[in-house]
């Protein structure tokens, strides 16, 4: 307990400085803004901004602040868009649509918007709390990670990635390999030999994930406000005088609390953290409060139950991410793309070698969770405002901001070209269902997790039951084989709720 | 008659069975693993091959794809993208970006005066921000200016 306060203080040492301070404030703003846009979610936001960022030249830790506060202000900011538009930025989201939206239909769209930034600050500093209590301790374990555990682990996060959140196995599972399969080009770490370059010299390196994060998120998601003349986007409900609804936020703090054990708990795992925990707070608090509860039809818990969970996944997200180097979501896995940026590679070396980094991190999260809750309750109708941007005037703006940002960043026509072809691949998968963030992962981890394999056979002079040889990699490999087919069967009982309609 | 998914797995397979060809053919050096640089392509691959073959036999609902003026103004689009990314660095960021914002500008809401606003202003607008506020040092104007 004492390392903690003595950790937490030297954090609040870094966090607290007038410039970081200041960089979590307009991360917070920027970050709202970004979630409210409807259809830029926390993870395109994220992406297109980290090549801005690298270009400033801030170093690491203002870096993350910047972007963690961005990340934090997304997950506040995606309530509105999905509340007055019926919009979810991302598919965590999702499930705040479900009441949040005939809410607002009813007339009440204030009091959810207010409930939903409580309840959205409860779950972020709930889940703060346990991921300062938390990331410690797992990070000791993971110093008994080797190479076996590693790739059991990265297999897990592959196989659970599709999960609830997928519709169909198999597109999920091609979506990783596409991902891995695309992070194979490049030369090889072990030989030093060129693989799938087909001689062009642009891919030796590989391809860089940041071009193919952006492709995927951004442009993609152009393609399809072209496709629809952002006629989705229109603000069908009235916002009128925002004011506290004391009881209903008494009514539903039990609910909060609840939604954020079951969203954290559920954020901590690789993999689907993230989209399952808003989910399975909805469902559970739906179970809680029956049949006279009235989920679906715009109730206080129906809006508070899915945002305390989203955010909290959302913190308990970044455990698996900080100590382990696996997110557990579209957006942390676009923070352990700038992580590896800026060089920092993620692990349970990181507590020890770079406390400043976490505890900075960490210390900032609490306060970007106070600045948003300021920002978001009393200044929502601010942000309303920014809604009314037309898409016709956003969407343009969003592309010259990724193209600035990926030439500036490597300054090469070949990456910009390459990015356009990963908008391209996005809107493909996007249309048949084929989820993007496994690719992502896939782009991101698939060396590692090759490395892994490999180091693990040279460890055991190529006997394949090495990886059976420890405890951990053991259940890590039947987890996945399990998350894996699980869902398969748990599809027929459990169906997920689908974007509701007009 | 399910299409879309059909024709996507066939592509994956062919393209998978490319992979895993291609990796065969990976040079191996004398500092040799025991797993090597081509077996994990080559599962890879297979892994996804095996995902093609599941998405002809069992393909999902059709997706609501575009009609064809659409399709159309999709591919415009992604020319115009391409030609843009080749023609950043020859004529500078403020000529391009405003035809390029206005075209997509226009592609979303079909009015011509309102998209060339939009076009102008977004050039002029992310040139300010990016070169006065955030100190990228971006080209404004043709490089042939100034010799």
């Amino acid at each position: 307990m004492a390392d903690l306060f003595a950790n937490l203080s030297l954090g609040f040492g870094i966090a607290l400085s007038p410039f970081t301070l200041m960089l979590a404030v307009i991360g917070c703003f920027l970050g709202t803004i970004i979630g409210a846009l409807p259809g830029l979610g926390p993870s395109n936001g994220v992406a297109i901004l980290i090549p801005l960022t690298f270009t400033l030249g801030l170093d690491a830790t203002a870096a993350l602040v910047l972007m963690t506060s961005v990340y934090y202000g997304a997950m506040y900011g995606g309530r509105i868009s999905s509340i007055l538009l019926n919009i979810p930025g991302d598919e965590p989201a999702l499930m705040t649509t479900l009441d949040g939206y005939p809410m607002a239909k009813n007339g009440q769209a204030g009091d959810a918007l207010v409930i939903s930034g409580v309840a959205s600050f409860v779950g972020a500093f709930l889940a703060t709390i346990g991921l300062m209590i938390l990331a410690p301790m797992l990070s000791r374990v993971a110093y008994s990670f080797g190479p076996a555990e590693y790739f059991a682990l990265y297999l897990l996060a592959f196989s659970t990635l599709g999960g609830i959140s997928s519709n169909n196995q198999a597109k999920a599972a091609l979506a990783s390999c596409i991902g891995i399969g695309l992070a194979m080009i490049g030369l090889d770490n072990n030989s030093g030999m060129p693989r799938f370059t087909g001689g062009n010299l642009h891919l030796m390196d590989g391809i860089d994930f940041l071009v193919a994060i952006v492709g995927l998120f951004a442009i993609a998601e152009v393609f399809f406000f072209i496709e629809s003349h952002g006629k989705d986007s229109a603000l069908g409900v009235k916002l009128e005088k925002v004011t506290i609804p004391f009881r209903d936020l008494a009514n539903s703090g039990w609910c909060m609390i609840r939604a954020s054990g079951v969203g954290f708990i559920a954020g901590i795992l690789p993999g689907a953290g993230a989209s399952l925990g808003s989910f399975l707070a909805y469902m559970s608090e739906k179970a809680v409060a029956g049949k006279d509860g009235k989920f679906g039809t715009g109730v206080a818990k129906g809006v508070a139950a899915p945002e305390a969970g989203n955010n909290a996944a959302a913190g308990g997200a970044l455990i698996p991410m900080l100590t382990l180097g696996v997110p557990g979501s579209g957006t942390t896995a676009v923070l352990l793309a700038l992580l590896m940026t800026l060089n920092i590679t993620p692990g349970p070396t990181l507590f020890t070698d770079r406390p400043d980094v976490v505890w900075g991190l960490i210390a900032s999260l609490l306060i970007a969770n106070i600045v948003l809750l300021l920002m978001n309750v009393p200044m929502v109708k601010i942000f309303v405002r920014i809604l009314q941007v037309p898409p016709s005037v956003l969407i343009p703006g969003v592309t010259m901001v990724s193209f600035v940002g990926i030439y500036s960043l490597t300054g090469s026509y070949f990456d910009l070209v390459l990015m356009i072809g990963f908008g391209i691949l996005g809107y493909i998968c996007r249309k048949l269902d084929i989820p993007t963030v496994p690719i992502i992962m896939g782009i991101l981890l698939g060396n590692a997790m090759e490395n892994k394999l490999r180091d693990a056979m040279v460890l055991s002079g190529g006997d394949w039951t090495y990886l059976f040889s420890s405890a951990i990699s053991t259940g890590l490999l039947i987890a996945a084989v399990l998350g894996f087919i699980a869902p398969m069967f748990l599809r027929r009982y459990i169906t997920k709720p689908q974007r509701i309609s007009d | 008659m399910i299409m879309s998914d059909r024709i996507f797995g066939l592509v994956v397979v062919l393209v998978a069975l490319a992979f895993i060809a291609s990796a065969t053919q990976i040079q191996t050096s004398f500092l040799a693993d025991p797993v090597g640089p081509k077996a994990f392509p080559i599962l890879v691959g297979s892994v996804a091959a095996v995902c093609g073959v599941f998405m002809i036999l069992r393909p999902d609902q059709e997706p609501e794809w575009p009609e064809l003026r659409t399709l159309g103004a999709l591919l415009v689009s992604v020319l115009v993208l391409v030609v843009y990314a080749n023609l950043l660095n020859p004529l500078g960021f403020l000529i391009p970006t405003a035809f390029v914002a206005g075209i997509l500008s226009y592609q979303i809401n079909p009015r011509i005066g309102a998209a060339a606003i939009a076009g102008v202003g977004l050039s002029l607008g992310l040139f300010v921000v990016f070169n006065f506020i955030l100190g990228l040092s971006l080209t404004g104007l043709p490089r042939v200016l100034f010799g």
